[in-house]
Formats: structure tokens, C-alpha cells, sequence
């Protein structure tokens, strides 16, 4: 017990199992070009979090509902006039902007607005690692029940249809988990940070990986090699945590394309 | 019982009526060809089929527990997803080593399962999906515009193949092309579609028809008698055009 009576260890647990959570379902998000649907969910938490706070629930709940609305409401509307990365650019800023004034809208509750754009990781406490492991653990378990076929839908719809798997039913599947992974990071990096913990470390992966089993296990690492990383030279350097788990996160991906390179020169 | 059978099958999205009142019907071991120009209907057809569009009218009727091997007009694969052959040929379901390079020698692919799907050329990548499609031991085989990026040769290579899959495997094969020639050669019967049913029967026969000219012009039927090979058995026919066309192609 005396172990998690430290902050730094509390805080390193948070961040290590929002990277083993947001990693593996950051690679379906690059495969499958999500990248700007994982922000516009993750921008729209904000809006959440003011909610939550004027209704008296639970901001993990605030968050998990707007961020399934969010993201059901941009599968509704996808191929109905707009392109994707338009209707995503409106949706994903102007929940934002409507997060922001609904926040300054609260009265009596002093909140601490930075806290939820940039995460607060050494404010966790043990309520939050328990949300934080909770929400991880059913993410992977997600993933894990689903892979095959979240594989095949992202393949191809029609090869899915053909071996009887609903891709609509896979795309919700992807959706739910990454509300939970919003949800669950938004405490850790913040909604402004949390797509960059869903794409660098699976980016970053990619170089190293043959099979997409690989490339989510090598995410996975990577990212909590950020986690902890990140957390140490915040420490060290006296440095916002979030930000620097990103930063090390990027350049990991840095050295991972250089090495890319490297490999593949090496080879042909 | 046919192996598939679609009745007065009528498919509209978009506020458009794509197919109306199409009737098919599949029989185990047949090569059936569906051609038409662009936008009359193929791909929307073969999609019924697999289960992917749902009909506005009519019906799709498949035998119990058919078996269906699916190979798709073209697969992007995102160059951020490593996958390699083998992988893929597991994908939904996990398969044997054993099964999965009979698979691939079926499909003239032996060679390929240890490569990436994103490093191979478009043959190859046509012949590795023509190899998942067999992994199940399909009764019934559908490939729409199987050969799509690949030249003349390689396409007819690649029916030819078909071909001899269908011997080995006894499967039925459903496919959709515009290539007409290279295809109509291959197959025992052709639909002409264009929204509708235009007309349907043996590959020289429906090259021949009027319906079949009108849309395409008169330029296939040279070539057609080239690439015919010998058919000593008979087929059904609905549309009402003379036999003499048949003698007339080959």
C-alpha cells in the first residue's frame, strides 16, 4: 500500500495503462485513416467534462457519453455531402469551442481548465488508476475478442460481408473503444494530447513490425516506454508531464523512421 | 436446387434504382459471367449476393450452408498495415500451414506467403486472392473484376486459371468483367446486364444478340472465336436467337 501512496508511482501506473490501452487501438486508427475522428472524439470530451461538472456526475461518464456521441454522430453523417476531414474538422472544433464556453458558464465550481486540456497526471489518485486500469483492461479486452474481425473489416467491407462479419458492427465496436480510451486519458494527457497517444507510438511501430499482432505489441511497448520516460524527465526537468510524455513519444517515432530507413536501405 | 438464386431482385440506394427485376440462378459447377458497361449494375449484383447490399425487392436465395469464396474488385491495403501473405490468408478465420499453401499452389501463388501484401504486383496480388477465396472450399466462387490493373495477358492468364480451379475444385464461378473477350472466352454462360437482364446465354450466342451489340458494338466477335476454346455440351438459353451464330463464332 505504501507503493501507491506515491505520487510519482501513481502517476507512472496511470500513464503506463493509458499507452497499453491507446497504443493497440491507435494502430486500427492509423490503418484505417482515423486519425482526425480520434481528435474530433477527444476535443468533444471537453464538452463532457462541463456537463459532467453541471450535472454532478462522475467526469469519467461525462466524458465516455459525449465522446460516443460524438463519434456516433460523425459515423451517422459520414458520406452525406460532406468529406470526412471537413465534417470532422467542424465537428471535432466547434464541440471544442462549445466545451470551452460551456466550462466558463460554471459558476460556484472553480475548475481548473489546463488540467483537462493538458492532463494532470500527478493528481491521480487511486479512485482514478482504478478508472484508469478498468477502462485499459476492457479496451484490450475489447481488441482482443474482436481482432479478427476488426482486421478483416478494415481489410476490405465487402470481404468482411463475404465471410459474414457487419462491418457497421466492427466501426461501433472501434468507436466505443476509443470513447473509453478518451475517458480514461483525459486525465493522463488531456483532450488536446490524447490522439498523439493513440498515433505516435503505432506510427512509431511500424517499422519494426511484419505482422499487425506485432505492430500492436511494439505500439503498446513503445507507448509505455513514452509513459514512464515522459514522466521522469517531467520530473527531472520540471516540465509539464503530458506534454513531455508526447515529446518522447515523437522522438522515439523520430529514431524509428531514421532506423526505417536505415533497415530498408540495408535490405534492398 | 441452385446454388443461388435471385428473383425479381430489385436494389435502389441512393434514390436511384440500380437493378430491377434481375432473376439469376447459379447451378453447382457453371462459369457465369455478368458483363455490361459502366454503372449497369454488376458490382451492385455481386455485392446482393454476398449479402453486402440488401434488396429493395425480390429476393436473394442461397442454398443451405453454401460455401462462398469472395475475391474483391480491388483491396487498398494502407502501407501502415503490415500484413503478410500468410497472415492474410488466416484472416477472418485461422487456417493450417498445410491448408493455406495448397491454397496458394491452387492459386498459382506457392511462392508468396512469407511477402508482404503491400510489396507484391498486382498479379500477384490478384492470385493471393483468388487463394484466400479458396480456402474455404467454396461451392461457389465470385470475383468481381478479378483483373483489373493487370494487361491483356495476364488477365487471360489469370481466367484461365479460373478456369482450371473450377476443374480442380469443382466449384460454381460467378464474375463480373468489362473485359469481354478475355472473360466471354472462359465462361460457359454470360448475362448481359444493364440495369436489367438484357439477354443471356452461351458467350457467342449473346455476342451476337442484338441487345448484347447495342450496348457493346460488333468488335468482340473476332476475337471472341480466338480465344474460344471447345464447348461440346450444351447449354440453356432464353433468349430466342438462332443457332447459327454458334456455328458462326467458332
Amino acid at each position: 500500500m505504501t507503493l501507491l501512496d506515491d505520487f510519482l508511482i501513481r502517476a507512472a501506473l496511470a500513464g503506463i495503462g493509458v499507452a497499453l490501452a491507446a497504443a493497440p487501438l491507435g494502430c486500427f486508427v492509423v490503418w484505417r485513416r482515423m486519425a482526425y475522428f480520434g481528435d474530433a472524439t477527444a476535443h468533444a470530451s471537453i464538452l463532457g467534462v462541463a456537463l459532467a461538472l453541471s450535472f454532478d456526475v462522475s467526469v469519467f461518464a461525462g466524458v465516455l457519453a459525449t465522446a460516443l456521441a460524438m463519434a456516433t454522430t460523425v459515423s451517422a453523417l459520414a458520406g452525406r455531402g460532406y468529406a470526412m476531414d471537413t465534417l470532422l474538422g467542424v465537428l471535432a472544433h466547434s464541440s471544442l469551442a462549445f466545451g470551452l464556453v460551456a466550462v466558463s458558464f460554471l459558476q460556484g465550481v472553480r475548475i481548473d481548465l489546463m488540467a483537462y486540456l493538458f492532463g494532470d497526471i500527478l493528481a491521480v489518485g487511486r479512485g482514478d488508476l482504478a478508472v484508469i486500469w478498468g477502462g485499459a483492461a476492457l479496451v484490450l479486452a475489447l481488441l482482443w475478442w474482436r481482432w479478427s474481425a476488426l482486421l478483416t473489416a478494415t481489410l476490405n467491407p465487402d470481404l468482411a460481408h463475404a465471410a459474414g462479419i457487419d462491418p457497421r458492427r466492427e466501426q461501433m465496436v472501434l468507436t466505443l473503444a476509443l470513447a473509453l480510451v478518451v475517458a480514461v486519458a483525459i486525465k493522463v494527457v488531456g483532450v488536446l494530447l490524447i490522439a498523439a497517444m493513440l498515433l505516435i507510438p503505432a506510427a512509431a511501430a511500424r517499422p519494426f513490425a511484419a505482422t499487425p499482432e506485432r505492430m500492436a505489441v511494439i505500439a503498446a511497448l513503445l507507448g509505455m516506454l513514452a509513459a514512464s520516460g515522459g514522466l521522469q524527465l517531467a520530473f527531472v526537468f520540471d516540465t509539464p508531464a503530458g506534454p513531455s510524455i508526447v515529446c518522447l513519444a515523437a522522438a522515439l517515432f523520430a529514431a524509428s523512421s531514421l532506423a526505417g530507413l536505415v533497415l530498408q536501405r540495408h535490405r534492398g | 436446387m441452385s446454388l443461388i438464386s435471385l428473383e425479381h431482385l430489385t436494389v435502389a440506394y441512393g434514390g436511384k434504382t440500380v437493378l430491377s427485376d434481375v432473376n439469376l440462378a447459379i447451378e453447382s459447377g457453371e462459369i457465369v459471367t455478368v458483363v455490361g458497361p459502366n454503372g449497369s449494375g454488376k458490382s451492385t449484383l455481386l455485392r446482393s449476393v454476398i449479402g453486402a447490399l440488401k434488396p429493395s425487392r425480390g429476393a436473394v436465395k442461397r442454398a443451405p450452408g453454401l460455401r462462398v469464396g469472395y475475391v474483391p474488385q480491388k483491396l487498398h491495403i494502407d502501407p501502415t498495415l503490415p500484413l503478410t501473405v500468410r497472415r492474410f490468408l488466416s484472416l477472418p478465420a485461422r487456417v493450417s500451414d498445410a491448408r493455406a499453401s495448397e491454397a496458394l499452389e491452387q492459386a498459382g501463388a506457392g511462392d508468396l506467403a512469407a511477402r508482404q501484401m503491400s510489396a507484391l504486383s498486382g498479379g500477384q496480388f490478384q492470385r493471393v486472392l483468388l487463394a484466400r477465396a479458396l480456402l474455404t472450399d467454396p461451392q461457389l466462387l465470385i470475383l468481381d473484376e478479378a483483373t483489373q490493373g493487370l494487361d491483356q495477358p495476364g488477365s487471360a492468364a489469370f481466367y484461365q486459371r479460373i478456369e482450371k480451379v473450377r476443374q480442380e475444385v469443382g466449384c460454381a464461378v460467378l464474375m463480373v468483367s468489362h473485359e469481354l473477350h478475355v472473360v466471354m472466352a472462359a465462361s460457359d454462360r454470360v448475362v448481359c446486364l444493364n440495369g436489367h437482364v438484357c439477354c443471356e446465354g452461351a458467350p457467342e450466342h449473346v455476342a451476337s444478340a442484338p441487345e448484347y451489340r447495342a450496348l457493346f458494338g460488333t468488335g468482340t466477335q473476332g476475337a471472341l472465336a480466338l480465344y474460344r476454346h471447345e464447348h461440346n455440351h450444351s447449354h440453356d438459353q432464353d433468349c430466342n436467337h438462332g443457332h447459327h451464330h454458334h456455328e458462326a463464332a467458332e
